[in-house]
């Protein structure tokens, strides 16, 4: 796990005055993130992306296309497989954020990341972060995913090194329960 | 808000080697040899110009001096040290180098990072052990001829003693380097680490969202900018209007970055700089910024017109290239003739990771972090604008979200220093997806024309080719219209052994900043000459791979320079184009797809073709299907690769499935245009990569068992996959395609 910041707040804030909306607008957003319970107090439109990124330092979840075309900002919002790039802070509130950082407890693995090692699937690794999250919501919904299936659900996430052969094979072994 | 250097320390940090550790390193020539050992207190490893480093506890370190970009090189060049030390993989760790020309060249593109630098690395590997084995040796006093380093222990062979490289290493290091000659290499049925499939060494950070990348560097202080750059190549702005900019939250100022001229080679663009406290908040402001932008001699490229453009310049003589016999006469002589037309769309790299960089100026000197291909053009480029020295500009170099060329030019990391000097604070870079595809070096658009006068046999008895695109050397000298070494990339360099052969080069101007894109020229002359071979082959009515091996000819070393190639010189042994290679992919290829066996029609087919490019061979068979609504789906794809002596086997496999998905991008639908000038594409909606739903479904990859010296992997498996598409798609519909992409080519005639 990547070290995250105590206090999950911003410099934002320290704007407000030159953002005549903000005032009435600068509600705190609670959330549980990873686990843990976080609150944020910044501009509201902000994408979850940037606050991950730029605010906590959590860099596992990538920017790809600012429009949700290429999934490399996949996370988990209440479980579901989540475009962070176009999920604003305002509608967080109350809800559970995971991330690739989080998506094993701490000294554990998900299987797909282990299906994902056995099968060597990164090549540049950049786009794999959102590739996994998506994954991740498909098992979790379809525990035996058809070939199908996981075209349908994973047609979303980009990979320009094309490894999506490796990344079909990894899913089926995790949800076969073996991963080599 | 914390700020701390969070650059992944294990991955970036160099670390001090303690009293008595051994740093071998070997220069590019090999043959030459560099050696230092280290003052006690010595600094990181990078600042002692070597490849590799051995620690009294027997860590060994080993410098990756070429950068990660998905193809496993951070891998696969400390692989052949650790083979020639006999280290212990486990307990080897690799250190990115920064930019520094004492490593030789560290431009990462060319597919030429095992084959330029393989002897370098078995050098300092063999050359480290030599001096281990003597070490233990003297201290066991016995022949060094009884002792042998395996697997991080030298052992006495006759009593069977161990000692641990720790344990010696500080001895080794006072003895003299081994003359590369005398080294004795390890034999490759002794290999425990080459030819061996090794998991890359970011494998576990990759899966756990870890790895950092440039887009992921941090800097103390670093403020976030963004940039409206001149929407039109050679416009400037004429007026900012940053007032809107300004009142978005988290924008603290706007800049000017004065607009750059001809030649653009690396430079930054220049325009408007929103700085701001965060990403969003620089792109946010950049989008309130109001400019305008003055007239630009290249407002008037237009895609459709240029197109049109390129194909009259190919129907036109063009400048001679290599001439053989003389293909007028053979035209005039009264047989059949065919021709055709050919033409390919610009195309953009669009790496997952945008250029991404974070710098900061201080003192008269710029440290940067940077997701680049080219860490010494990052220091010459950054150097240059700047009006510092190279050797004041240090670039470490993080992992690559992709590259394929794009990051080997460094105008973004140019863009972050120059905004650091201009704000006092380091500035990390950000390039949206649209700034990544508008201002883009593009993969030139081409057209080609060939004609053929055909044998009673069904074989050409004389071949004219033309080919033109804007070339790369217009970057260095704008008003260059001529192909240079990209029309010599699979066109000039065509080994087909004809009576009657004249190839060359019409004039085409650039309006775009042009680049060198995963395979460069091959990508539009491998299409043009298979897809015309298979024409041909049509006509003869002929079996396709029979057709392309009688016109390969029989096995020869070609000398392009006795078969008409004027200035071409025969290479060293490592470079020569030997056709029994190309022939042997071709057999194989035919094998592995059954293609004996396999009935093209009813909206399915098989395709062929073959090509040479960065020294390998390689031959493709791809199925197609085209549905009745036109869109084409790829069941299969057979690869064969002869590519040399191969280093880690399942990168190489994973390369050239990468390549068949790239391949297919750009076969069926990448397509970049411009209109008055500007690039009418600005993400994933309008410029389309291949989808899993849409790539190949199933690539084979057959590697050719090989002692040959190692060729390149990373590009030469696109340039055989467009034509195959298409050499299929007319085996299963009758439909010839000519130009690239398909996209909706095939829609209601199929």
């Amino acid at each position: 796990m990547a070290a995250t910041p105590a206090a999950f707040r911003t410099r934002l804030s320290q704007t407000a005055r030159s953002c005549p909306w903000r005032a009435e607008d600068a509600a705190v957003i609670t959330l549980t993130l990873n686990g843990e319970r976080r609150t944020f107090d910044g501009d509201p439109d902000m994408p979850l992306l940037w606050v991950l990124r730029d605010r906590l330092e959590l860099t596992g979840t990538k920017y790809g296309c600012g429009l949700g075309l290429c999934g490399a900002c996949t996370v988990h919002v209440g479980g579901q497989a989540t475009r962070s790039c176009q999920t604003p802070m305002r509608v967080l509130d109350g809800q559970t954020v995971t991330t690739i950082e989080g998506l094993a407890a701490a000294g554990h693995e998900h299987p797909l990341q282990t299906a994902w090692k056995a099968h060597n699937v990164p090549q540049c690794g950049y786009c794999q972060s959102g590739q996994i999250m998506q994954a991740a919501a498909l098992l979790a919904s379809t525990p035996r995913p058809s070939d199908a299936d996981i075209d349908a659900h994973m047609a979303g996430n980009l990979c320009r090194c094309g490894t999506y052969q490796r990344i079909r094979a990894a899913i089926k072994s995790a949800a076969a329960g073996r991963n080599a | 808000m914390n700020a701390t250097p969070t650059l992944s320390r294990r991955i970036f940090l160099g670390y001090s080697f303690s009293a008595g550790a051994l740093l071998i390193g070997t220069r590019l020539i090999p043959g030459e040899l560099l050696a230092q050992t280290v003052a006690p207190g010595a600094g990181p490893l990078w600042q002692a110009g070597v490849y590799l480093g051995i620690d009294v506890d027997g860590s060994v370190a080993i410098l990756a001096h070429r950068s990660e970009m998905g193809t496993g090189i951070r891998t696969s060049l400390p692989m052949i040290v650790a083979e020639e030390l006999e280290a212990d993989w486990a307990r080897v760790r690799i250190v990115q180098a920064i930019g520094d020309t004492k490593y030789g060249s560290q431009n990462t593109d060319g597919s030429c990072s095992i084959s330029n630098f393989y002897d370098a690395m078995r050098v300092a590997g063999a050359s480290a052990r030599t001096m281990l084995e003597q070490a233990a040796a003297a201290e066991w006093k016995v022949p060094v001829a009884e002792v042998a380093a395996r697997n991080h222990v030298v052992v006495h062979t006759p009593s069977g003693r161990t000692l641990e490289f720790g344990r010696i290493v500080t001895a080794a290091a006072k003895l003299p380097v081994p003359d590369p000659k005398a080294l004795r290499f390890k034999a490759a049925a002794d290999y425990r680490i080459v030819g061996k499939t090794v998991a890359i060494t970011d494998l576990d950070d990759l899966v756990h969202g870890k790895g950092t990348f440039g887009i992921d560097a941090r800097m103390p202080g670093m403020v976030y900018a963004a940039i409206a750059r001149p929407p039109v190549l050679g416009s400037t702005a004429t007026r900012v209007d940053d007032a809107a900019a300004k009142q978005v939250a988290g924008v603290q100022t706007v800049v000017r970055l004065t607009e750059a001229t001809p030649p653009y080679v690396f430079k930054a663009l220049g325009g408007a700089a929103v700085i701001a406290d965060s990403s969003w908040s620089a792109l946010k402001g950049r989008d309130a910024l109001k400019v305008d932008w003055s007239e630009s001699p290249h407002a008037g490229f237009e895609s459709t017109a240029f197109r049109r453009t390129l194909l009259d310049t190919v129907h036109a003589p063009g400048k001679a290239l290599r001439t053989v016999g003389n293909v007028d006469a053979a035209f005039t002589a009264g047989g059949r003739t065919h021709e055709a037309s050919y033409y390919t769309a610009m195309l953009a790299h669009a790496p997952m990771e945008p250029p991404a960089a974070v710098a900061e100026f201080r003192d008269g000197k710029v440290v940067t972090w940077a997701a680049t291909q080219n860490p010494q053009a990052v220091q010459d480029a950054v150097a240059e604008a700047l009006g510092i020295k190279k050797e004041d500009v240090t670039c470490h170099v993080t992992l690559l979200g992709g590259g394929f060329g794009r990051k080997s030019k460094p105008d973004y990391v140019v863009e972050a220093a120059l905004l650091s000097k201009q704000v006092g604070k380091p500035v990390k870079i950000v390039w949206s997806r649209e700034d990544d595809l508008q201002f883009d070096y593009f993969h030139a658009p081409a057209a080609q024309y060939l004609k053929a006068a055909i044998g009673a046999d069904g074989l050409p008895t004389a071949l004219l080719m033309r080919t033109a695109f804007p070339p790369i050397g217009s970057l260095w000298k704008a008003e260059e219209e001529y192909g240079g070494w990209q029309a010599n990339q699979g066109w000039t360099e065509i080994p087909y052994p004809l009576a009657n052969l004249r190839v060359e080069n019409g004039p085409a101007p650039a309006h775009t900043r042009i680049g060198w894109l995963r395979s460069v020229a091959s990508i539009h002359h491998a299409y043009a000459v298979q897809g015309f071979t298979d024409e041909l082959a049509a006509l003869a009515k002929a079996d396709r791979v029979d057709y392309l091996l009688k016109l390969i000819g029989a096995p020869r070393v070609i000398d392009f320079g006795a078969e008409g190639m004027p200035g071409w010189k025969a290479d060293d042994e490592k470079h020569r184009f030997d056709t029994a290679r190309l022939r042997r992919v071709i057999e194989l290829v035919a094998e592995r797809s059954n293609w004996a066996n396999q009935k093209s029609g009813n909206r399915r087919g098989f395709g062929i073709a073959a090509h040479w490019s960065f020294l390998s061979y390689i031959a493709a068979v791809v199925e197609v299907e085209v549905s009745e609504a036109g869109e084409v789906t790829i069941p299969r794809v057979d690869f064969v690769v002869d590519a040399g002596t191969i280093i880690n086997p399942d990168r190489v496999v994973s390369q050239f499935e990468g390549a068949a998905v790239f391949g297919t991008s750009l076969a069926l639908m990448g397509e970049m245009t411009a209109k008055d000038g500007r690039i009418q594409q600005s993400n994933f909606n309008g410029y389309q990569v291949a989808r899993m739903n849409q790539a190949p479904r199933l690539t084979n990859v057959h590697l050719v068992a090989s002692t040959a010296p190692p060729a390149g992997v990373g590009e030469p498996g696109v340039p055989v996959i467009a034509p195959a598409i298409c050499n299929a798609v007319f085996a299963a519909t009758g439909q010839r395609i000519r130009e690239l992409p398909i996209a909706a080519q095939l829609k209601g005639r199929a």
